[in-house]
């Protein structure tokens, strides 16, 4: 077996680990956040629908991508950061450490599997609550650009804070503080264009924002702003948070001593 | 042209800096284990041993030196070295989400195994028969005790096949059917070519099983010998006995006493003599007396209290 042919073995049986790892526990990883997003949409649905229409639809079928949405980045991230601080809290990633996986092959096969569930738990919430609100597809290249795109550059950020953490307790601050603010003030529940300037500024600094919004306008073809605009947001910040992520992969920062 | 060591460590040092300034873990460390050898790492609890371990393994880079495994240099040609070997470690960890199949397929996937060949399939049921999981093969890793755990992390570290083993105390806190099974399985791999790289602190084990042993003290290589070599240039003599009573003072810091027995090292028949006087002359009555040849244990403590040895040529 050739080198390259050795390496590629490795990580996709990393990849398949990590994506067997939250299957086998689905109930919790795919099926939990799936009801989560139906609740949401029942309960801001039947307060709002009839009362509010946002680019011109209904709030319900307006709600459904921003909670599709919201489901792969909080997932992806979720996916990641908690299989790599539950290794490090009960030591079983020993089994990874010393195998010849390189920094890339971590990178790959963590980021990949969090892609994979993000589209799983994703695909999930958008076949159950299209039967609350018709929903239309104008463009899926780029309800498929942004899921994969989001999911990502989440997957990567959830590896950067399961390398930096080291209880769950600090996973769950970046979740509750810094996720779960930045999705829920990003649009997933209203347009940005309802907001007071200052506010609307300050949604324009968040990233997560961009990804919604985006993705969003594979469903409608509106949106706050334009895709391209939101695709180089999106991209720019997934470079840069994949080249953080790849240099502390690659010290073993906080992995090895 | 000599063929390459299994292992090869030269000058290693590790030194960790933390609030209360640097602590020197490795202090040039240097020695080689020849391809086919059985190797005993030995030293008390602080000593280093780990900490060579997990260099040698990529869990720890060294402060100072260098480490190969073959002839590959474990931090600039990582991947091979890493491929050479299989590590046992210390702690007793597992994957909860997996049966012990799934576990030991994933592992030999890292290596660029693949399960579904005939051959890497029946080297993993080989695995599970010797090591007496044949019967848990598709047991979630929960359910296992202790000792079924442990053979797992054996079996996990075999599964790619590597040359050089590495068994970082593997029988600590199991029963004596895993050791006995334990170690003939490895002595067969041994027989067959693998190295193996052995610690413990089961030093009997080490005497049975070790050609060559090091032992760490502070960081250290204090001794470096053919394990016959070692035993030959200790105290030769051990007495044995049990006794009720307090030991004179004067024998106290000589001996070692564990529960009623108590081992008193002497060198020769006039010093024997001597001992049996102090405790006839304190009133002492020993029990079941006998006199014996000092085993590796001896030669440890001895080693561990006393000075250096000089190193024999590897």
């Amino acid at each position: 077996m050739t080198t390259a042919t050795t390496i590629f073995a490795g990580t996709r049986t990393l990849l398949y680990k990590e994506v067997l790892r939250f299957w086998k526990v689905s109930f919790q990883t795919v099926a939990a956040p799936v009801l989560t997003a139906v609740l949401y949409l029942m309960i801001f649905g039947h307060v709002l629908e009839g009362h509010v229409q946002v680019h011109g639809v209904g709030y319900t079928s307006f709600l459904i991508p921003g909670l599709v949405m919201m489901s792969v980045l909080q997932n992806a991230f979720a996916n990641s950061s908690s299989s790599l601080i539950q290794s490090k809290v009960t030591g079983n990633l020993v089994f990874v450490l010393v195998t010849p996986l390189s920094h890339w092959a971590w990178f790959l096969a963590y980021v990949g599997a969090s892609v994979v569930r993000g589209v799983v738990v994703g695909t999930g919430v958008l076949l159950v609550t299209a039967w609350f609100a018709p929903v239309q597809v104008d463009n899926l290249a780029w309800t498929i650009v942004f899921t994969v795109l989001g999911a990502a550059l989440m997957g990567a950020l959830g590896l950067i804070a399961g390398l930096w953490a080291e209880k769950f307790d600090q996973i769950a601050a970046f979740q509750n503080f810094v996720v779960m603010p930045m999705t829920f003030l990003s649009g997933v529940f209203y347009s940005v264009h309802s907001l007071p300037p200052l506010a609307q500024a300050a949604s324009h600094l968040n990233p997560f924002f961009y990804m919604i919004d985006g993705f969003r306008h594979g469903f409608f073809g509106v949106s706050d702003v334009s895709p391209w605009t939101s695709l180089v947001v999106v991209g720019t910040s997934l470079a840069l948070v994949c080249a953080l992520c790849l240099h502390l992969l690659r010290i073993g920062y906080k992995i090895r001593h | 042209m000599p063929a390459q060591p299994a292992i090869s460590f030269q000058h290693v040092g590790k030194t960790y800096h933390g609030a209360r300034g640097a602590v020197h873990a490795l202090d040039d460390v240097s020695f080689d284990i020849e391809q086919g050898e059985f190797f005993g790492l030995l030293g008390p609890n602080g000593a280093g041993k780990t900490t060579l371990i997990s260099i040698l393994a990529g869990l720890a880079g060294a402060s100072r030196g260098s480490v190969s495994v073959l002839g590959h240099d474990v931090v600039a040609d990582y991947a091979a070295a890493r491929r050479s070997l299989g590590i046992v470690p210390q702690e007793l960890v597992f994957d909860p989400f997996f049966s012990v199949r799934e576990a030991l397929r994933i592992q030999g996937g890292y290596f660029g195994v693949r399960a579904d060949k005939r051959a890497n399939e029946a080297w993993i049921d080989e695995l599970l028969e010797q090591l007496g999981l044949a019967d848990k093969a598709d047991a979630n890793m929960r359910q296992l005790s202790g000792g079924m755990k442990r053979r797992v992390l054996v079996a996990q570290a075999l599964v790619h096949r590597p040359p050089v083993i590495v068994l970082d105390e593997p029988t600590a806190g199991v029963d004596v059917e895993l050791r006995q099974t334990l170690w003939h399985f490895i002595a067969r791999l041994n027989k067959e070519g693998h190295t193996v790289l052995l610690t413990t602190h089961y030093l009997e084990e080490a005497e049975a099983l070790c050609g060559r042993i090091a032992m760490l003290k502070l960081g250290r290589v204090v001794a470096l010998d053919r394990t016959s070599a070692l035993l030959a240039g200790t105290a030769s003599t051990m007495l044995r006995f049990k006794m009720d009573a307090p030991l004179p003072p004067q024998l106290a810091a000589q001996s070692r006493v564990t529960g009623r027995i108590v081992q008193i090292t002497a060198h020769d028949a006039a010093e024997v003599e001597r001992i049996l006087t102090v405790l006839r002359q304190a009133g002492c009555q020993p029990e079941d007396l006998e006199i014996g040849r000092a085993d590796l244990e001896d030669v440890f403590l001895e080693i561990m209290h006393g000075t250096p040895r000089p190193r024999a040529a590897a």
